[in-house]
């Protein structure tokens, strides 16, 4: 079997001493990190990128995968024990679960939290090691037309996916886009919009957006309603749930994870979608659907696996195709180009070592969680108890700090600073900087491929829609686009990102 | 007529400035043809859709009702962001050690619930020892722990 084989390489590499503690180290600083009340998984990823940069590729990309679990799970924790979601995926998942939170259940709804997640990502795990082989199979003959299609693909799913007025998340697109080109163009030597300055020939680096504008920007949005921050934190007690607890979860557990691992393959950010549409499957299913909002576990138990089971298939498309499906995983190619690695189709057979590696890392870190958590419960309270008004100034000293680290230069902090004003602004017009940053990512990537496919067919854009592969992920893209233009589906769509408020 | 105040036509005329930028600034760059493109072509032609869904969007702000335009909150941006500015001007001058946590306390009073009081001061002296530690001496990042006007 050559999957078993990989799988054991993939054992020798996440199993070295030191592979395990870095991922250790992620889990813990990432859920650490992610259950601070307003900082989001790309937030924390993006602050402790630089941490990353020393190790080699494998360690770095297991420990990030390791920091973005954590993240992921620690932000289920503060909507949990706070309401306060750190970011739209825990939204749905803050709706029961503080309600069980109040009832005296937060342990069992932590416990819930967890389990799903274990059970979630294990499977997803699972996926990732049978499918995406074969996709990267597929993607090996994907020429400069198709790659170009399917990043379109992925830009329309973003835009579909992002909350608010279509016209702006196109508009932040490309405004992403046209950011990713400044610096030295790769095809001329040319110098594109560098303004004469030598510190942006190599273009500016993914981290500084991503640092400006989700870990200041968020910073002065959260600064505006500073007041409202309820600290009402309940004694966390009954961790265990009981067998009658698990009876109930299994069946959510079960769909919640069938659901996050196919949509969290599309390209445009699935997790948030899988637990809405995990909510509302098990809002449907249930016999007492009224319990729903008032402290229903299945309200926990679904979401919370439908999110995990996404979070993990997303890393499909990133290390099959290169290409991102969500900002964090704009920034793993960020890291990953940073270590010297290209992303694509290639990577599973050049970096056997690095798939194969995070892929049985993944199962680690999600085992780690279940482990870790459950225990520390008591010091993630202490956490999320820390004043904001402490908290703020040292993620703004962390991600100055990290982003000097990048270049060693200071002329990147003034550039974070500005990028903190843009995404605050922005935000205020109700345009998000997630297709921002994807955009960001996604710009040299498209040019690049824009421009072989046009040399290839000497000038002529039909041959896009004249070969296949290409012509259906574009037609599927323009579906896409028209779903939401449709007024029945806007309607529901408007619904969806209502109950998010 | 809605007025100006709205978040589309804003937004629009936010995009439209940031379009026409994009291709003004272009118009040196060699565009080539669409076989072979020039340095100057993908961008131009991004830089036009954006300046033309702003167009669309500040139209849509002028003539359909919309959500007005959320107050911009001018005192903690400036104190954040000037923080940063601050750390960015005066490390090599100040140091790490010294430029922190100044900085910090920029950013600290930024918040309606900044107080001078003892055990923040402490808490602020002790982040900037660990940081000092971690960054300078542990991870080696190469800013001056004091800088030259400490003679270092």
């Amino acid at each position: 079997m050559d999957l078993l084989s990989d799988l054991l390489l993939g054992a020798q590499t996440a199993f070295s001493v030191w592979n395990l503690l870095y991922c250790l180290l992620g889990v813990f600083l990432g859920t650490a990190i992610g259950v601070l009340p307003g900082l989001g998984p790309t937030a924390t990823i993006a602050m402790l990128l630089p941490v990353t940069f020393g190790l080699a590729p494998e360690t770095a990309l297991i420990m990030l995968a390791g920091i973005f679990y954590g993240a992921q799970y620690g932000g289920s924790t503060t909507a949990i024990l706070v309401n306060l979601p750190g970011e739209s995926s825990s939204v749905v998942t803050a709706l029961d679960g503080y309600q069980m939170a109040r009832k005296g259940q937060a342990g069992k709804a932590l416990a819930t939290a967890a389990i799903g997640s274990f059970v979630a990502g294990s499977i997803a795990t699972v996926l990732i090691a049978f499918f995406a082989p074969m996709l990267a199979e597929v993607a090996l003959v994907f020429g400069p037309h198709e790659y170009f299609s399917l990043m379109v693909l992925g830009l329309a799913a973003s835009v579909v996916l992002a909350s608010g007025s279509l016209l702006h998340a196109v508009g932040m697109i490309l405004f992403g886009l046209i950011l990713g080109l400044i610096g030295t163009d790769v095809n001329s030597g040319e110098m594109r919009y560098t303004f004469g300055l030598w510190s942006l020939a190599d273009g500016i680096s993914f981290v500084i957006v991503a640092m400006g504008v989700f870990g200041l920007g968020e910073i002065l949005s959260n600064l505006e309603n500073e007041t409202e921050r309820s600290t009402v934190l309940t004694k966390v007690t009954g961790l265990m749930p009981t067998r009658n607890d698990l009876k109930r979860i299994a069946a959510p557990v079960m769909r919640g994870t069938a659901i996050g691992s196919v949509l969290g393959i599309l390209p445009g950010g699935g997790a948030m979608l899988a637990s809405f549409a995990s909510y509302a499957i098990e809002k449907k299913a249930s016999k007492r659907p009224q319990d729903f909002g008032k402290g229903a576990i299945e309200g926990v138990a679904g979401p919370e696996s439908a999110n995990n089971a996404g979070a993990q298939t997303s890393f499909i498309p990133m290390l099959t195709l290169g290409i991102p499906s969500n900002p964090v995983m704009a920034l793993m190619i960020g890291a990953l180009i940073m270590q010297g690695i290209q992303p694509g189709p290639s990577v599973i057979q050049e970096q056997p070592v690095l798939f194969w590696g995070l892929i049985v890392s993944m199962w680690v870190g999600n085992l780690m969680l279940l482990v870790l958590n459950l225990p520390l419960i008591g010091l993630w309270v202490k956490m999320i108890s820390i004043p904001y008004g402490f908290l703020f100034p040292a993620i703004v000293a962390f991600c100055a700090i990290g982003v000097f680290s990048l270049n060693n230069a200071t002329f990147d902090i003034w550039l974070m600073g500005l990028f903190g004003i843009a995404g605050y602004v922005l935000r205020k017009l109700d345009c998000e900087p997630a297709p921002l940053l994807l955009g960001f990512v996604l710009g040299p990537m498209l040019e690049e491929h824009l421009r072989r496919a046009m040399l290839v067919s000497r000038g002529d854009a039909t041959t896009f829609v004249s070969r296949p592969i290409s012509a259906v992920l574009l037609i599927l893209a323009l579906l896409l686009i028209a779903s939401i233009l449709a007024p029945q589906i806007r309607a529901k769509r408007e619904e969806a990102f209502q109950d998010e408020e | 007529m809605q007025g100006h105040r709205t978040k589309d036509f804003w937004a629009g005329v936010v995009y439209v400035t940031l379009g026409l930028a994009t291709v003004i600034l272009g118009r040196d760059l060699p565009m080539g043809s669409a076989a072979r493109m020039g340095a100057g072509y993908f961008p131009t032609v991004l830089g036009g859709l954006l300046a033309l869904i702003g167009a669309i969007s500040a139209a849509r702000g002028l003539l359909r009702p919309g959500e007005a335009v959320p107050r911009i909150h001018i005192r903690p941006m400036i104190l954040v962001i000037g923080a940063t500015f601050f750390f960015a001007a005066t490390l090599e001058w100040l140091g790490l050690a010294v430029a922190l946590p100044i900085a910090i306390l920029i950013t600290a009073s930024a918040s309606s619930t900044f107080r001078l009081a003892p055990v923040p001061v402490v808490g602020l002296v002790l982040f900037t020892v660990f940081c000092v530690l971690v960054f300078v001496r542990g991870l080696g990042v190469p800013m001056p722990m004091l800088g030259t006007l400490f003679g270092a």
